[in-house]
């Protein structure tokens, strides 16, 4: 019989595997445009044997867009270090800000995919969680994947990480004529053996308009 | 002849320098980004062939193959794919496409599967005009 235990690894090994394939995706995507960089370079020296000049201006556009997809890989990689090294403590203070923001980029992918965008505005003050930064992500993931599911194509969720007195809270907001009680009651049925573990609360907001994530002070 | 081909992917950057390259190589080339545009281009023009990403927004790759196929059934879909999963390109395989290439992508093997595409569907076009004309010359001797 699988315990509470079983359930939280289960639901955090699917969490890593389904974000390192999303992230291997990102990768082949801008090795794919490297490597048409890199074929687009070695037609122009074959026809430059032939006779035919090299256009300098072309070259330097390569040499740009081989950058640019440099930059953009650095970016999808420094986002998956931030990510590994989510699990290396059980308990650490983190930045709630810092940790949304993450989830933001590592969920850009599935977003794109439903047609839905996903904003993270950084908090005004810093937003200290005393948290298992990597069981707070996978929490975290699966309500945005329930609130995208339930705001559908064409939506903006926005995932706002708050100081409160008695602890944090991260808010998913913007649903349009959407029961956010019940995506609460789905996110927390998929989750409750690791809310259970992070000490974490869902549910919808009074004016039933947000999905409120609740930490409690050294949660 | 030239190889007439249509490329359909999100990544607007691989688009555009692919498609340069196939041009380079004598290929006439049409390009979107978007899967519901394909759809459209392929009502109103033919192809070789189709490279087909199999992940996009708006609609994946397999449901745009499955609506392509259904308009065009002698159209040859080439899969191209930063996703590349073993069960993924037996699925792709299954439903009938002409081939699966993961990215990133060599393109010496690319045009030959395309030249092959060509081919293949001249076969397919070929047996369908073979097999309207049996079909009208029966009707006749009714």
């Amino acid at each position: 019989m699988a315990t509470d235990s079983d359930e939280v690894e289960l639901a955090g090994i699917q969490f890593f595997g389904k974000m390192a394939a999303s992230i291997a995706h990102d990768i082949k995507n801008v090795l794919a445009v490297i490597n048409e960089n890199a074929g687009l370079l070695q037609d122009i020296c074959f026809m430059a044997d032939r006779g035919k000049p090299a256009d300098l201006a072309r070259l330097k556009k390569i040499a740009g867009d081989v950058k640019d997809q440099v930059q953009r890989a650095d970016r999808i990689v420094t986002a998956m270090n931030r990510f590994a090294h989510s699990a290396d403590e059980p308990s650490t203070e983190t930045d709630l800000g810092e940790l949304t923001a993450l989830l933001g980029l590592l969920a850009t992918r599935f977003a794109v995919m439903r047609g839905v965008e996903i904003v993270t505005p950084a908090p005004s003050v810093p937003v200290p969680v005393t948290t298992f930064p990597f069981g707070l992500l996978s929490l975290l993931w699966i309500c945005l994947d329930c609130t995208m599911t339930a705001t559908g194509s064409g939506k903006t969720v926005e995932l706002v990480a708050e100081r409160t007195t008695d602890g944090a809270v991260v808010r998913l907001r913007r649903f349009e004529q959407t029961n956010v009680a019940s995506v609460a009651n789905i996110a927390r049925d998929r989750l409750s053996a690791l809310r259970q573990a992070l000490n974490a609360t869902i549910a919808a907001d009074e004016t039933n308009t947000e999905l409120v994530v609740r930490l409690p002070k050294g949660c | 002849m030239t190889e007439k081909v249509l490329i359909v992917d999100d990544d607007k950057a691989f688009l555009s320098i692919l498609s340069e390259r196939m041009q380079n190589r004598g290929m006439e080339v049409t390009i979107t980004a978007s899967p519901v545009e394909a759809l459209q281009i392929v009502e109103t023009e033919s192809f070789d062939a189709i490279i087909l990403d199999l992940m996009m927004p708006e609609m994946g790759g397999i449901e745009a193959f499955q609506r392509i196929k259904e308009k065009s059934p002698e159209l040859q879909v080439i899969f191209l794919t930063g996703h590349p999963s073993v069960s993924t390109g037996i699925d792709a395989m299954k439903l009938g496409a002409m081939d699966f290439i993961p990215k990133p992508v060599d393109l010496n093997e690319l045009t030959e599967k395309i030249k092959q595409a060509k081919v293949s569907r001249a076969i397919l076009v070929e047996k369908q005009a073979q097999a309207k004309l049996k079909k009208a010359l029966t009707d006749k001797g009714r």
